[in-house]
């Protein structure tokens, strides 16, 4: 790992569930504790290095029991992806994946059918060459689309995506040094990448996406002080070779995992690590995976999209509802649908509007197989046996202190209502579930 | 390595969140905060806590407990003190549209297919060689009105190209990357009180950097419902659920785990704005005059309940809200443009008439921003890209309705082949400041001394 510090410390089940949380989408029942007994190294190279893909499960319905339609349906693309994260035995890949989504953040661009094939080409570099990755964006119809690389020629460059591969997907904008690229640039990029085009067909949309040499400006072009007949593939590695990008790289990746910032001995040795191993994501990713501040440093919020998929992991649950749709809009993340450009702003999942999305998501996890509160259920049950019994519901996930004293609080609270004898049963039913939504929503569970 | 621009602040994104997270420490709490429509016959005070229609989140409020704050809030409500309202159009709209050099044979050449119809729109009262597009007829009433003063090219040299960081600069009021707190925000840290969140509203749901302060509260409006609902729970038991929620949240907000004090924090603002607001979920707010139908876009309904607030002499200072519409027009922009422009100029247009028709237009001025202009020559997907000086507007019945800076032509373009822009925007803030708000400029934008105050209020 070269100069990169490793975490020594304890690994045990709750280090294990906080890589399954941030590394990928939570554990199933028992898969926190299983991780933990490989070791801290051994369970990265589990996520980060894992078997073929499998997708575990039954496969995704609407409400209906109809099979999902990802390229027609409204909304039913995300619930494909939704339902991979669910139920894939690759889950950092898809976990990867997401997080070039936030990176490249394509937004609607009409073809539901070039947004997953999008995350498709994401995923298949996901843990790769960073240089590959950008590269096939960078001509992939949907970002061709959204950015209008399709649409540039040297008649009328559009710089559109010339700006943005620098400002947000390469280099970053600086308020230290300097810029690290110029209007000048921007421009000289944006006739690098001239020649991206496509058909529209009235019935299909665009079609025939390709590199059209008529289009293109083969003159020469000056780009961060170099000069040449650049073409696409130099505006690429040009960008990639910036002294600018690998600091960039390491930080914006880091802090998709930790929430606070890697000390400048880190940040120099990451970027070492990812300029020595030729641009691969794979290696930088196991470092800050291994390292002392992911396991010892404070909670992050877990991304709405990972909170919901998780709770489909700990239920064991599949994709049988397309309230998915609306319920992850509401918690302030739709898939597919990243607010513009620069993805969502991890600084503002959590007010009181997405709270309440969270909160209805815990319900529509939970709805179907609530406890009886028709007079089924045990009329004697403890609050402490009610408590366990939730948790164990959500495959006993680990709580502070300071909650699990709360619920056992709440759980004696109903017991001390109950008036009548009809409702030794039904409020202990009632109380069931609402331990369920507590600890679902719970400050523990809203962060890992 | 050689120091490189990664080192510090790493991107325009990271820096951004820095910010939003300087602007929001001290945590927000939450007021409901809708009042009834005005003559209903309930106090201020009540209709301050029966309220229903809107939820406030408050920020940097800390302190205080809810309690005090809504004391605040009636003290200070029923002052006649200037309101400022600054609506954003996100994405840099095209001032060579809105105002067009239609004549200009330039302007026909850099804009084959986007350049304006000759014929198409009205004359600009104050510069013959510029017309309105169609969309904006009401900002030509407004403007003949005397009641609109016209920025036909704001900015700032040598204009940052990026959204991001060119947005940021006009919300702090400076040219600076890292400056945390908004222009407004810091004014508020100069004239508001430490118990009234509602002198600083936004009305996008979640707080504005421009009104992002250093001391004072602040407040964000979050949406007209708040049900919240649960599988298989309901009576006594779910009273007890929502309050052990709320229990859950408050045990953990004074935590030493920043994330699940935020967790824990969120949870009890989300309990009291349920339990406020749940008698009153469905109270609407009858304007006095007609709004246009915003269809999707929420702003004709919030510059409403805007003017209802205001009438209803509520403590409001600042005010941050966005226009409708999508204004980044790198392609198909004679489509993507009108229709935004022409509900963002009507709903202005309604909103002006309804703080006259409430007898309150004297007390109420409304800057409309964006964050650049476009470039003048367009592009090969019938759109254009980012450029530098733009339009920008000031409405209100006591503006002075004179053109603010001038149209510079396109004959003679800055380095980037951009419109100069011919008025500053800190210069503009300025002037807002001094004649509106009657206060030390150079207390709230750096370098203030050096930039001349164009004539905004009559």
């Amino acid at each position: 790992m070269g100069g990169v510090d490793v975490y020594r410390g304890t690994f045990g089940p709750r280090q294990a569930g906080r890589l399954l949380w941030r590394g990928a989408f939570g554990p199933r029942p028992g898969e926190a504790a299983a991780l933990a007994k490989k070791g801290m190294r051994g369970a990265v190279l589990s996520l980060t290095r894992p078997p073929s893909e499998r997708l575990i499960g039954p496969r995704p319905t609407d409400a209906d029991g109809n099979p999902i339609a990802p390229f027609d349906a409204w909304g039913h693309d995300g619930l494909w992806w939704l339902d991979r994260m669910v139920r894939t035995n690759q889950p950092h890949v898809e976990r990867m994946t997401l997080v070039w989504h936030d990176w490249f953040a394509t937004g609607d661009v009409g073809s539901q059918k070039l947004g997953i094939k999008q995350k498709v080409t994401m995923r298949k570099d996901a843990l790769g060459s960073f240089e590959k990755l950008f590269l096939d964006v960078t001509i992939d119809p949907a970002m061709l689309l959204w950015l209008s690389g399709g649409e540039n020629t040297k008649y009328a460059p559009n710089e559109n995506y010339g700006r943005e591969m620098m400002e947000l997907f390469s280099l970053g904008v600086s308020n230290v040094s300097g810029y690290p690229y110029s209007e000048d640039d921007v421009r000289e990029q944006a006739r690098s990448l001239t020649g991206w085009t496509y058909d529209w067909d009235d019935n299909l949309g665009p079609v025939n996406f390709r590199f059209e040499p008529e289009l293109h400006d083969y003159g020469i072009k000056q780009v961060f002080g170099k000069s040449g007949r650049f073409d696409w593939r130099d505006s690429v590695s040009l960008c990639v070779r910036h002294p600018a990008h690998a600091p960039y790289f390491v930080q914006r990746l880091w802090h998709y995992f930790v929430p606070t910032p890697p000390s400048p001995g880190t940040r120099n040795a990451l970027v070492q690590l990812y300029r020595q191993n030729g641009h691969q994501i794979r290696p930088l990713v196991e470092a800050i995976l291994m390292h002392p501040d992911f396991y010892e440093g404070p909670s992050m919020i877990k991304p709405p999209i990972v909170f919901i998929a998780g709770m489909l992991r700990a239920r064991r649950r599949g994709i049988d509802t397309d309230s998915w749709t609306w319920v992850s809009e509401l918690a302030g993340q739709q898939l597919f649908y990243p607010p513009n450009v620069s993805g969502w702003d991890e600084s503002r999942w959590l007010d009181t509007s997405t709270l309440r999305g969270r909160w209805l998501a815990a319900g529509v996890a939970i709805e179907g197989d609530e406890a009886d509160s028709n007079g089924g259920y045990p009329a004697t049950e403890t609050a402490e046996a009610a408590v366990a019994k939730a948790l164990k519901y959500w495959g006993d996930p680990p709580l502070t202190a300071a909650t699990r004293r709360e619920l056992e609080r709440f759980a004696k609270r109903v017991e001390n209502a109950v008036a009548a004898d009809w409702e030794e049963s039904a409020y202990r039913g009632l109380r069931q579930n609402a331990l369920r939504m507590l600890i679902a929503t719970a400050p523990d569970s809203e962060t890992c | 390595m050689a120091r490189s621009c990664g080192c510090n602040e790493f991107s325009r994104r990271h820096l951004l969140e820095s910010t939003a997270a300087e602007a929001g420490r001290g945590l927000p709490a939450i007021e409901p905060g809708m009042p009834e429509p005005a003559g209903t016959g309930l106090s201020r005070r009540s209709f301050m806590l029966r309220s229903g229609a809107l939820l406030l989140s408050v920020y940097g409020a800390s302190r205080l407990g809810l309690g005090q704050l809504s004391e605040g809030v009636a003290q200070a409500a029923g002052t006649a003190d200037p309101v400022l309202v600054t609506v954003f159009l996100d994405g840099g709209i095209d001032g060579l549209s809105v105002l067009a050099p239609v004549e200009d044979p330039v302007y026909r050449r850099l804009r084959p297919t986007l350049a304006l119809d000759p014929d198409g729109g009205t004359p600009f009262a104050e510069d013959s060689r510029l017309r309105w597009h169609p969309a904006a007829g009401s900002l030509n009433k407004l403007h003949r009105q005397g009641k609109l003063s016209v920025m036909p090219a704001v900015g700032y040299a040598h204009a940052n190209q990026s959204h991001f960081t060119s947005r940021h600069y006009w919300e702090v009021g400076s040219l600076s990357a890292t400056e945390p707190t908004g222009w407004l925000g810091r004014l508020l840290d100069v004239i508001g009180t430490p118990d009234n969140p509602l002198q600083g509203l936004s009305l996008d749901g979640h707080l504005s950097p421009v009104l992002a302060p250093k001391r004072v509260p602040v407040a964000a409006v979050d949406g007209p419902r708040y049900d919240l609902w649960a599988p298989g729970v309901w009576g006594d038991v779910e009273d007890l659920m929502f309050g052990s929620m709320a229990a859950l949240g408050g045990s953990h907000a004074a935590g030493m785990d920043p994330a699940r004090a935020q967790a824990g924090y969120v949870a009890t603002q989300a309990m009291d704005v349920r339990r406020r607001l749940r008698p009153f979920a469905d109270r609407d707010i009858t304007p006095p005059v007609p709004y246009p139908d915003g269809g999707d876009e929420s702003f004709p309904d919030n510059m409403a309940a805007l003017a209802a607030l205001l009438a209803a002499g509520l403590p409001i200072r600042c005010v941050a809200l966005s226009g409708p519409g999508f204004y980044d027009t790198h392609e198909d922009q004679r489509t993507a443009l009108s229709t935004g422009l022409k509900l963002t100029a009507d709903s202005l247009a309604a909103f002006q008439r309804d703080l006259e028709s409430r007898g309150i237009a004297d007390r109420v001025v409304t800057l409309i921003w964006s964050e650049f202009g476009r470039r003048p020559e367009q592009n090969a997907s019938n759109g254009t890209d980012h450029g530098a000086g733009g339009v920008g507007f000031v409405m209100g019945s006591r503006v002075r309705g004179r053109m603010l800076g001038e149209f510079p032509g396109l004959a003679k373009l800055d380095e980037d082949d951009n419109v100069r822009p011919t008025l500053d925007f800190r210069a503009l803030y300025c002037s807002v400041l001094e004649q509106w708000l009657h206060q030390d400029a150079s207390r709230i934008i750096p370098g203030a001394a050096g930039f001349q105050r164009p004539r905004v209020i009559a």
